[in-house]
């Protein structure tokens, strides 16, 4: 039993294996609600939206604090890749995704609900099992192609996200180095202990380009899936643990 | 008002756009991939696909744009910049360039190189549509709609 709500400029969606658990539906999509009035730059009354209107330090809500020092320690993380200041304001919104998912999730878990996923814009967190107790089955979708899967994965209770671009044709090249088109990244999924991890990382490595996957190579517990224009997929040394008829 | 209206025109030609993208690139589904970087992918006959193409949007607004070529806004793509211009002919777009997109980031990295030979490659392949849920990538379009919009403001600016 599944829902989706549009919520956050992106569509969300639960699904739940036991009966008992659809009560929790509201309580989840009220989450993502509040998370988008407190994050969300689009809002002119979001609390982040007010920091960017010069709000002090000290009216800052602990909450907003607490994911901004967050938004730092990945920066740090990353070589700077991460990086939620541009042209002196703050947004936080590529963070702020897996870091939602990753909370609703728990809120779930707190319920006594095991066996459910949380999808929202394509990052996933799953737990436990979906119907008949099979493994949560997560397909990773073609950058050249949106209606297309290209590598099917399982997974119990990891988090999976998709940093990318699915926006090209012959119209978007390079026209200073035609060949560049080949070699760019179009989309990098990253597999992680939970999604907040693996958004976090998707987005930092993704700015990277090719270097990205190696950099998520380098880290515990991460597992990556590149494509690049050539149409070549790249994936890191235990990637292969996670796929269907590997 | 007029920016509701400007808002409802960019979504469809946002929609209309993609669409025909998605038509013109129904490339040759890629048979099984070897290791190597250097093999000529050949197109295979499978044809698992998720769905069948959406329909394209039934209202079309037929903006009558002024001719020539309009460069978007630089918007924020979160890892780095997103600009395109639109060319418009006849009234309407005809084409839509990347000027500055987040790969072209110019900002080197130090990466531990290390890593390279552990990492393993394949050519991508369709498979089976038959999974729980999807992962994809989503936020890049909100950079590209932002630019595109404000190029196809001022091609409606007189």
């Amino acid at each position: 039993m599944k829902q989706t709500q549009l919520i956050m400029g992106m569509p969300i969606t639960v699904e739940v294996i036991d009966i008992g658990a659809l009560k929790h539906f509201k309580t989840i999509f009220d989450y993502f609600r509040k998370v988008d009035d407190r994050y969300s730059t689009y809002k002119q009354d979001s609390e982040i939206s007010q920091i960017n209107t010069g709000l002090p330090k000290s009216k800052w809500s602990a909450e907003m604090k607490a994911v901004i020092a967050l938004c730092e320690r990945t920066r740090k993380e990353t070589y700077g890749y991460f990086n939620i200041a541009h042209n002196g304001r703050l947004d936080p919104s590529g963070l702020v995704k897996g870091w939602a998912i990753a909370n609703a999730a728990n809120m779930l878990k707190n319920k006594k609900v095991n066996n459910f996923y949380i999808e929202a814009g394509g990052d996933i967190q799953a737990s436990g099992t979906g119907s008949d107790r099979t493994p949560w089955t997560v397909g990773i979708r073609n950058p050249f192609n949106t209606e297309e899967i290209i590598k099917i994965i399982t997974i119990a209770s990891e988090g999976v996200a998709t940093s990318g671009i699915y926006i090209r044709g012959q119209h978007i090249y390079n026209p200073i180095q035609p060949e560049k088109a080949l070699i760019e990244v179009k989309s990098l999924t990253v597999i992680g202990p939970n999604v907040y991890e693996a958004d976090r990382f998707a987005t930092a490595a993704f700015a990277m380009g090719k270097k990205g996957i190696e950099f998520v190579e380098t880290i515990p517990g991460l597992e990556a899936y590149m494509v690049t224009g050539d149409k070549i997929a790249t994936y890191t040394s235990g990637f292969d643990r996670y796929v269907v008829n590997a | 008002m007029r920016k509701y209206l400007l808002g409802l025109i960019i979504g469809v030609v946002f929609v209309a756009y993609s669409t025909i993208l998605r038509h013109q690139h129904s490339e040759p589904i890629i048979a099984p991939g070897t290791l190597s970087q250097n093999s000529s992918p050949i197109p295979s006959n499978s044809t698992n696909t998720v769905n069948s193409t959406p329909p394209a949007p039934s209202s079309t607004t037929t903006a009558q744009y002024k001719d020539g070529t309009y460069t978007g806004s630089v918007e924020n793509a979160y890892y780095g910049n997103v600009q395109v211009s639109a060319i418009i002919e006849n009234g309407k777009i005809s084409t839509v360039n990347f000027l500055q997109s987040p790969d072209e980031n110019p900002n080197s990295i130090y990466v531990n190189q290390q890593a390279d030979p552990y990492l393993k490659q394949e050519a991508i392949q369709a498979q089976s549509s038959r999974v729980s849920v999807v992962t994809g990538a989503t936020f890049t379009s909100n950079a590209f709609i932002q630019s595109l919009a404000n190029a196809l403001s001022q091609a409606t600016q007189s």
